[in-house]
């Protein structure tokens, strides 16, 4: 690749798993996320685009440090060309990098929501001035100063969106994290949730957006990667997701002429659970191949696109 | 900081009174049905060894109305109650008011000081064992605990007394004043020096399910959406089980510690039985083992409103400090 400036976030075949007894002392190492790779640059939206469930979430959790004691993590995270390693994100964690969660219940329910946007201060001097910056944001997402004093019960599903986007904003982060932002929201609160994340996009900030939505991940991010069965299968362009003719991969076909807009064609097949010696796809996919079945397919560039499959591969080769 | 919503709380101990009204007419009824049951006779009881003819007995019984049916019996019980007189003390000689009144504010010291104490100690050794959970300090404590838990307090008590005013005689065997002297004339440090013991002793009893109580809350905090979003946030880990914790966990601790007031009660009991300290507790077992009905069924009412009382405070924190629950506006 020619391009030679540093993305803001890189991460490079990052494997989560977990180790599980079941059933007395067996061991079960459950693969969640396969070989993860994927970058986000300075003011770019990139969404993560998987089956609800799947544990796309568990990628925020490694990017910012907090993933549970009993997982294993493979892989690399780079942050501004340097390696992520957990001192750095507990470093920058709340400063640099900040998490939009999904719900409310990520809020302390005994904590008045202007305080917790605050969050932890070291003394009165840096409470005071962050509370400055607090009333600020939330005036500019339309909270008045009534809200400051609510406790997250109290607020309305609306209210606790923009309570919650505040609480990364304070920081001035320069990378965020939305993990499932539209989680139950009516239309003109998704539509109204997308343009917030879009204006972060204008203040040059980089967001990663974790989503199942595909509506939602159409309308707001500027590339988007397909997550299917733990592992990254296409990373391409918003404008190309729009045609399902200019998409790679089987899967990313059908998941657009799946759409209502496109003729609501739904394809039989379900994702494996388990880790597959070949591709995951193998089982739904319509153009396999023979080797499909027992080798995995890498995620290769072809024509400035991310792809995990063998047919492709051969192009590549000949190019 | 906390409104209270004046018509709300009178609505509120209104419906409390009525309830405790209703409370106290079963129980005092029942305990005395219970007792007139029992084997307690309690013309011989004040008559205790002397020797009467069957007429005198006949007398006695017809003067204090053993001759009458049980149900008239309760409800004469039940009427003089109201009255607000709850007889004469057999073994003190004096009205059972004036006894209850001397016996419990003189144990009222001794719960109140050992309910603080195993309030904060209870809460504290629960938050560092819930913080450090899985650690070997969570492991020392939660041993200390169970062994605690399952050990009966007098026993405890006769063990510190040995240790402590047996063989290092740091503090004296017994009786909240030195032999021979009025209890008039203590000082206050003589007095607060043999709390100490019994206290101590009393406030054991409370504080290992409290501790298991607070460690549990505090480890599913550990778990929630909220205690994450702050690490992700960069909080550090004792500004978490700080700010957010404590935060949650100490009005659920309080409650449970306000719901306890009927071991303290329990504990007393046997606590001031070991340490002869003369309060609520001697009062209660020299009324049981000395057949004196009306001092008995005093103590019974007056532990009955005690432990009422403490289910009232530990309602009322709820309505009116957790956010959740109170609600300026009521119907």
């Amino acid at each position: 690749m020619g391009d030679f400036m540093e993305k803001l976030l890189e991460v490079n075949n990052l494997s989560i798993s977990f180790t599980q007894y079941v059933q007395g002392l067996n061991r079960h190492e459950s693969k969640v996320i396969s070989d993860l790779t994927i970058d986000i640059g300075e003011g770019e939206i990139v969404a993560i685009l998987g089956s609800s469930g799947s544990g796309k979430s568990l990628l925020a959790h490694s990017i910012l440090g907090i993933l549970p004691y009993n997982s294993n993590v493979t892989g690399e995270i780079k942050y501004e060309g340097q390696v992520l390693d957990q001192k750095l994100k507990e470093d920058l964690r709340g400063d640099e990098i900040c998490l939009i969660p999904q719900s409310v219940n990520f809020l302390d329910p005994l904590m008045k929501v202007s305080e917790q946007a605050i969050g932890e201060c070291k003394n009165e001097k840096e409470h005071d001035e962050k509370k400055l910056r607090q009333r600020e944001i939330f005036s500019k997402y339309g909270l008045d100063e009534s809200v400051d004093d609510m406790y997250p019960f109290e607020l309305s599903g609306g209210m606790a969106r923009k309570v919650l986007l505040s609480t990364a904003l304070v920081g001035d982060p320069k990378l965020l994290i939305a993990d499932e932002p539209t989680p139950g929201l009516d239309s003109q609160s998704v539509k109204e949730t997308i343009e917030d994340i879009k204006n972060l996009r204008e203040n040059g900030k980089g967001v990663l957006l974790i989503t199942h939505e595909i509506d939602v991940a159409l309308r707001t991010a500027d590339r988007i990667a397909i997550f299917y069965s733990g592992y990254v299968i296409e990373i391409n362009t918003v404008e190309n997701f729009k045609n399902a003719d200019n998409v790679l991969h089987p899967y990313s076909k059908a998941l657009i002429n799946s759409l209502p807009k496109n003729g609501f064609n739904l394809t039989e097949g379900v994702q494996p659970l388990e880790d597959l010696p070949g591709c995951p796809y193998y089982e739904n996919c319509p153009i396999r191949l023979d080797k499909c079945e027992k080798t995995k397919p890498n995620l290769i560039e072809h024509e400035g696109v991310m792809i995990r499959c063998f047919n492709f591969e051969g192009a590549n080769n000949g190019a | 900081m906390i409104k209270i919503n004046n018509k709300k709380l009178a609505k509120f101990l209104g419906l409390k009174a009525i309830r405790l009204l209703i409370l106290l007419i079963v129980i005092a009824a029942i305990s005395f049905i219970m007792i007139q049951l029992s084997p307690i006779d309690p013309v011989k009881a004040y008559l205790g060894q002397r020797i009467v003819s069957q007429e005198q007995l006949a007398i006695m019984g017809n003067y204090w109305g053993t001759n009458l049916s049980l149900g008239e019996r309760v409800m004469g019980w039940l009427s003089t109650l109201a009255s607000g007189s709850m007889g004469f003390s057999l073994i003190y000689r004096v009205p059972v008011t004036e006894v209850i009144v001397q016996k419990f504010t003189s144990s009222l010291t001794l719960m109140v000081v050992s309910w603080i104490i195993s309030g904060v100690v209870g809460f504290g050794l629960g938050v560092i064992a819930g913080a450090k959970e899985g650690s070997w300090i969570d492991k020392a404590i939660k041993t200390y605990c169970y062994i605690l838990q399952s050990t009966p307090t007098f026993w405890i008590g006769l063990v510190l007394l040995m240790v402590f005013s047996v063989y290092l005689g740091w503090f004296p065997i017994g009786l909240s004043v030195p032999i021979g002297q009025l209890s008039d004339s203590v000082t206050f440090w003589q007095w607060l020096y043999r709390l100490i013991l019994p206290a101590i002793t009393l406030s054991i009893v409370g504080i290992a399910s409290l501790t298991m109580y607070t460690r549990d809350k505090l480890i599913s905090v550990k778990k929630s959406d909220y205690f994450l979003f702050a690490q992700a946030r960069g909080e550090s880990f004792w500004g978490i089980i700080k700010n957010h914790g404590i935060r949650n966990i100490l009005l659920p601790a309080i409650t449970i510690q306000f719901l306890s007031f009927n071991e303290l009660f329990g504990g007393t009991i046997l606590v001031e039985q070991v340490f002869a300290y003369p309060g609520i507790g001697q009062a209660t077992v020299a009324a049981g083992l000395r057949s004196d009905v009306p001092l008995l069924l005093g103590i019974v009412i007056v532990s009955t409103i005690f432990v009422f009382v403490g289910n009232l405070i530990a309602d009322m924190i709820y309505e009116y400090v957790d956010p959740r629950l109170r609600s300026d506006e009521d119907e």
